[in-house]
């Protein structure tokens, strides 16, 4: 049986989702036997036509020529993997959809009519199916392994819904909201990054997204009960995966002093 | 060498000849397991003597609130429970229950762990002895025991501690599981101001207390001991009324309570992973990336998590008002059904370790009050 074939395309993004990739340094050879890499940039000037059996796309989609690029991605891809949150719900850039994106091209740009952008950042899955996402910025070296080892065998991948509490309570680690009153958003994020910040005695900033129907108002009101501001609230869910529907939501809410306590 | 003392024997040595037990548990070949300070937490974790204990420590608990304090100076055992529980050690939160390895012929089949690590749990306390006798009937009971379960339970030694010093969120006097530790024990410690009084709980108990410098405890020791624990159930911050139990709840399914509590909790699941007694888990495979090794492996999961009940079809619990009234009901009525015993042991750890400060008596109690719906 010939080697599947991955690709590798990047839109809008910092390229470090493609770089966890390169991280698998002891597991690299092995990749590279079990798949031919037909197209990654990063790695390799080779870059060979589709189509491609496995593609893994990073970035968000941020001009009218990327749609039209991720389109064309979409037609030579058997599985389209979304990985990392600019990807899977705007990243970061995604901001910018709560702003004038015009002031912005005005105040940085000394010509800003040469800069064209869509009014919104937009993830992926706005612009075409996506088969299969994997959260994080930057996403989990482990879990894009599982999970090309997955497909490779024929396997479900392990991507689990729930929360990062329950990676957290498994190694072991010391909750900081409880022990040290540290505002934690791993009670509505998504687990895969083995609970890596709540493990260094910090909170999780949600970096994995929304897990399955998080309770993302009630996380708030501890939030509040904890001490912090309604707005340090709305920033705490308006980070990475602000423009993910349920975080996005929450931010709404807490940024809105009109419903100020009720 | 000391005489070895007989089953039953309540005995009293100087509190550092404690280590002269350690070092022989380790001796034995046991590594020793225990309460110390990480993370600004009391937590299990592997030690090897008394100078690993927290010594002096205590922690202050509130429902979704810990605080480590200094306690009384020199104090090895002035606190109660963390989150860790004995569960870690005899059911861990990930285990390899086996391998398979592709050869010429076809593959072949692995053991997971080829032998169990033989643990000396110190300082377990009486809610914990509880939880663990009833992990027993979950994993032993039965035409099914779980082999992984029974060769760590099997191997390991309890040294248990009476409760002298329960916490904010303590509740075992009202399930009746504490703070006394009554049975399942190798040696049970109450720690007095000089010295510990050490009961005999089994002939392995015996032999490692014979290697320290112990003596026939007082008469008056043992009063002060048992003055000390009536003292200490009358301090539990928490109380729970389980009269009527399982009908209660089953004549309260529809109770508001349920929606109310839904909108608080966070369905993140952080109750059943330091309960001592849940033991819901998912079973994953592994593969590596040329396919000539693969693992089947056993994870913590959580009644709370929106995937563990979904079936072909949909999900059973679709929303946490069904998902906290399923652990809730499991807890304190079904577990009767199932079990015989209550599922809640009354160390309070889902209270304190609750993000959203949920209180299990709280909710018990309100759903209590009002009429049945």
């Amino acid at each position: 049986m010939a080697r599947p074939r991955l690709a590798v395309y990047k839109f809008s993004s910092c390229d470090g989702c493609q770089l966890s990739l390169l991280d698998c340094e002891d597991e690299l050879l092995a990749l590279a036997g079990a798949v031919e890499i037909a197209y990654f940039l990063e790695a390799s000037r080779q870059a060979l036509p589709g189509p491609y059996d496995v593609v893994l796309v990073e970035g968000s989609v941020t001009t009218e020529e990327e749609v039209e690029r991720l389109k064309e991605v979409r037609r030579q891809a058997k599985l389209l993997v979304a990985i990392g949150a600019c990807a899977t719900a705007g990243g970061i850039q995604a901001l910018r959809n709560w702003a004038d994106a015009d002031a912005f091209r005005r105040a940085v740009y000394p010509t800003p009519g040469y800069i064209r952008t869509l009014d919104r950042v937009r993830p992926l899955g706005d612009v075409v199916l996506v088969d299969a996402e994997l959260r994080g910025c930057p996403i989990s070296k482990r879990q894009l392994l599982d999970f090309l080892a997955a497909v490779l065998i024929g396997r479900t991948p392990r991507m689990p819904a729930h929360s990062v509490c329950t990676e957290c309570k498994r190694r072991g680690a010391v909750c900081v909201m409880v022990a040290s009153g540290v505002p934690c958003l791993g009670p509505v994020t998504q687990a895969g990054c083995g609970a890596i910040c709540p493990a260094y005695a910090r909170g999780c900033y949600g970096c994995f997204g929304p897990m399955e129907r998080p309770n993302t108002g009630a996380l708030g009101d501890r939030f509040v009960a904890l001490g912090q501001s309604r707005d340090e609230v709305a920033r705490a869910f308006r980070g990475i995966n602000a423009y993910a529907l349920p975080f996005a939501a929450a931010g709404d809410r807490f940024a809105r002093s009109d419903i100020e306590e009720g | 060498m000391n005489p070895t003392p007989p089953l039953g024997t309540h005995a009293a040595i100087p509190k550092p000849a404690l280590d002269q037990v350690l070092g022989a548990l380790r001796d034995a070949g046991y590594t020793l397991v225990g309460p110390k300070v990480a993370d600004g937490a009391i937590v299990y974790g592997e030690i090897t003597g008394i100078a690993d204990l927290p010594v002096g420590w205590t922690a202050e608990q509130e429902a979704g609130r810990y605080r480590l304090r200094p306690g009384v100076p020199g104090r090895l055992f002035g606190f109660a429970v963390g989150p860790h529980a004995p569960k870690r050690y005899l059911y861990p939160s990930t285990a390899t229950l086996f391998r398979t390895r592709r050869t010429a012929e076809g593959f072949e089949v692995l053991p997971g762990e080829e032998a169990a690590p033989r643990y000396a749990l110190v300082g377990v306390r009486a809610c914990d002895l509880a939880a663990i006798a009833i992990q027993d009937r979950v994993f032993l009971d039965g035409p099914a025991p779980d082999p992984h379960y029974r060769a760590r339970r099997e191997a390991a030694f309890l040294l248990a501690v009476n409760c002298l010093e329960p916490g904010g969120t303590c509740f075992c006097a009202s399930t009746r599981t504490g703070p006394r530790c009554t049975t399942g024990f190798d040696l049970a410690l109450t720690e007095l101001d000089e010295v510990l009084l050490v009961e005999v709980g089994s002939e392995a108990g015996a032999a490692m207390l014979a290697a320290a410098d112990w003596r026939p405890a007082s008469a008056f020791e043992l009063t002060r001991a048992r003055r000390a624990l009536a003292e200490a159930e009358g301090r539990m911050g928490r109380t729970m009324d389980v009269r009527d139990l399982p009908d209660l709840l089953y004549e309260r399914l529809d109770h508001p309570r349920w929606e109310a509590v839904a909108a608080r909790c966070l369905s993140c699941a952080n109750c059943t992973m330091v309960c001592p007694t849940c033991f819901c888990a998912d079973v994953v495979d592994t593969s590596d990336l040329t396919g000539g090794e693969a693992a089947r492996v056993r994870v913590w999961d959580s009644c709370f998590n929106h995937e563990f009940s979904y079936v072909f079809g949909g999900h059973l619990r679709p929303n946490i008002r069904a998902r906290y009234r399923q652990w809730l009901t499991h807890k304190l009525a079904t577990w009767i059904d199932q079990y015989g015993v209550l599922g809640c042991v009354g160390c309070g750890r889902c209270i304190t370790w609750c993000p959203a400060a949920i209180d299990l008596t709280e909710e018990l109690a309100a759903i209590r009050g009002g009429e049945p719906t």
